[in-house]
């Protein structure tokens, strides 16, 4: 479902040229659940940048669902970010003004949804996450743990078939981490394909297959048997 | 996005910083008040102006002759015959004779302002000072040169305490003693030095109270409005045709001159708006300014609706609908200050309002327009940021 083809990313700063991804193919399928693992600068949030639509590659092909988005306008880049994919970022990057509805919404604005039927949907995704009684609250009144679990709401409330989590845990102390980590689980074990970007090997033994980045380039891609043959089951790693 | 929602959205956005959209409204508020305080106060004092004109009398054409020159010369019998002969343009004529100086005494009480004019019968009608009580001047009067005259209700007060009281009493010029046979109606809430301060004498009677020999002022009253221009043509030229010299008499119609003083209000009209367009002008600047702050500093929640799935137009009409929302508050909060301001203004000024619809609407328009102009440079902005860039921006 998502190929990348021999995709480069070359940063050129004045006479030096930063090579963030070198050549990087790969394919990962429906309803998998991956981590990209590397150290900062490795090249793995470049590569979540590029799956995730928000950059395009320099050179290389990336086909999404079979078709070819890195020659796509940014209009239609907006329309795939907006109902193929769904974001959690580290810094959970909620809409400080807006009430956690609201922030909740948002995808669903852009896709213009109805009203009656985004308030529904966003509900859904709140309760989802346990913070359906909170709806009116904004986000500076919540815990780290608690915005993270409503951008996860928001990731999910228009059901994008992909989730990308960017460092999920990594603003969070180890127990609400894991916590969203076993979330993602269990969102996996529901059909949604999870790719989780992290620096943290222990965080990525949790999923199903481990890709490793390092200078810009694939060093390993192996499944992660244990979890493999324990699918679905939500386990504690740490 | 839709636009209800972006209205929503940036209301809420002015609303969390409530002093700083204030100022950024400010320009547009002085820019939209000075707008319709000018044209308001214009158009009053516009509209003043013709209403005096207008009762000075539209159809009324005004003769000066000043030529004294040889032995050509017009007098009143002249102008009677111009009138006779030209029935369908002009309907009457009448001598005017100002008494300058004139002392006006009742018993021990005497007024100074009074102006004492003579005119014959059809004076009464051309100038508008018909009487009220009584009746006005008649051409017996004029020939037996009667010392008869109609008081205007600012005297009528002042001496006899109400018009209906004066009637039959008499009044002092110049030492004469004149009979009161009319009271003219009430014009100026009868004020000192208005249209109520006056005295109507028989011109005869006039002629002779000022020393002044020959008549050279006379007023026509043009049959109809629609022909007052034409009949101010025929009495130009029959003026020229007696003096050949177009210098030796004046001629003034007053639907010319009201013509001359609408143009030149208009054109204040127009300078004053100009100067306040300029203010609006700069309102839009503050705006554009104030957009281009805060499209830097929602760098990131640009990113993150962008991440979202915002298209380039959702951003784009986010902030181009905030930028108008803003203009147009302002709008509203400078037609308000604007009328306001102009009643205060017309008070003080004492001129009277007219609080122009046409105003407001346009001036309403020019700031929404404002808005989208001033506002669409920084929204562009805000809609070719690059994703991720935003995203990663601090």
């Amino acid at each position: 479902m998502i190929r990348l083809e021999d995709v480069y990313k070359i940063y050129s700063d004045g006479d030096s040229e930063i090579r963030a991804l070198d050549g990087v193919s790969l394919f990962v399928d429906k309803g998998e659940f991956t981590a990209i693992v590397g150290s900062s600068g490795s090249g793995k949030s470049t590569c979540m940048n590029i799956i995730g639509c928000l950059d395009i590659p320099t050179s290389g092909k990336y086909y999404l669902n079979g078709t070819d988005v890195s020659t796509m306008t940014e209009k239609q880049l907006a329309a795939i970010r907006n109902k193929e994919l769904g974001f959690i970022f580290q810094q959970y990057n909620l809409i400080a003004k807006l009430n956690l509805l609201e922030n909740v919404e948002l995808p669903l604005i852009y896709r213009r949804v109805s009203a009656s039927e985004r308030r529904k949907m966003a509900e859904e995704a709140l309760d989802r996450v346990g913070l359906l009684d909170r709806g009116k609250k904004f986000p500076s009144q919540l815990s780290g743990g608690q915005q993270q679990r409503v951008s996860i709401a928001r990731a999910l409330a228009g059901r994008p078939p992909v989730i990308l989590a960017d460092e999920p845990t990594g603003a969070l102390d180890s127990k609400t981490g894991r916590d969203v980590i076993n979330f993602l689980r269990e969102l996996h074990s529901d059909g949604t394909s999870v790719i989780l970007i992290t620096h943290d090997n222990s965080i990525a033994e949790s999923t199903n297959r481990i890709i490793r980045i390092q200078d810009g380039k694939i060093i390993s891609d192996e499944d992660n048997m244990k979890n493999v043959k324990t699918k679905g089951e939500v386990k504690d790693e740490s | 996005m839709n636009l209800k929602q972006s209205f929503v959205l940036a209301l809420k956005s002015l609303m969390s910083s409530k002093m700083r959209s204030f100022l950024t409204m400010l320009g547009i508020i002085i820019g939209v008040g000075a707008v319709i305080i000018i044209v308001s106060l214009i158009e009053g004092m516009t509209q003043n102006m013709l209403d005096t004109f207008e009762s000075m009398g539209a159809t009324n054409i005004q003769v000066m002759v000043r030529g004294r020159g040889g032995n050509r010369s017009v007098n009143l019998d002249d102008m009677y015959k111009l009138c006779e002969d030209n029935p369908d343009y002009l309907k009457s004529v009448t001598p005017t004779v100002t008494v300058s100086g004139a002392s006006i005494k009742s018993g021990n009480e005497s007024l100074d302002t009074t102006t004492v004019t003579g005119g014959n019968e059809y004076y009464a009608e051309i100038s508008d000072k018909e009487a009220e009580f009584g009746r006005d001047i008649s051409y017996v009067d004029c020939e037996a040169r009667l010392l008869n005259c109609v008081v205007g209700t600012y005297v009528a007060k002042e001496f006899y305490g109400g018009a209906e009281k004066a009637l039959g009493q008499s009044v002092k010029i110049n030492g004469r003693n004149f009979t009161i046979v009319g009271v003219m109606e009430e014009k100026n809430d009868s004020k000192e030095s208005t249209g109520d301060d006056a005295i109507i004498v028989p011109y005869t009677v006039a002629q002779k109270l000022s020393g002044m020999g020959r008549l050279s002022t006379f007023i026509f009253c043009a049959t109809n409005k629609d022909v007052a221009e034409a009949a101010q043509v025929l009495v130009e030229n029959y003026l020229f045709k007696t003096f050949s010299n177009s210098n030796a008499y004046t001629v003034i119609n007053m639907a010319s001159l009201i013509d001359t003083v609408s143009t030149m209000t208009d054109t204040m009209s127009l300078l004053g708006a100009c100067v306040a367009g300029v203010s609006l002008l700069v309102g839009g600047i503050g705006i554009m300014n104030i957009m281009l702050v805060s499209v830097t500093e929602r760098t990131r929640e640009i990113g993150v609706r962008k991440s979202l799935g915002a298209a380039p137009w959702d951003i784009l009409s986010q902030f181009v609908v905030e930028a108008m929302t803003t203009s147009c508050i302002g709008g509203v909060i400078g037609i308000l200050f604007g009328i306001a301001g102009s009643v205060v203004g017309s008070r003080f000024l004492n001129i009277p309002t007219a609080v122009s619809f046409t105003a407001i609407m346009i001036s309403f328009t020019i700031s929404a327009f404002i808005g989208v102009a001033f506002g669409y440079f920084p929204a562009k902005k805000a809609a070719s940021l690059n994703p991720i860039d935003a995203l990663r921006y601090d």
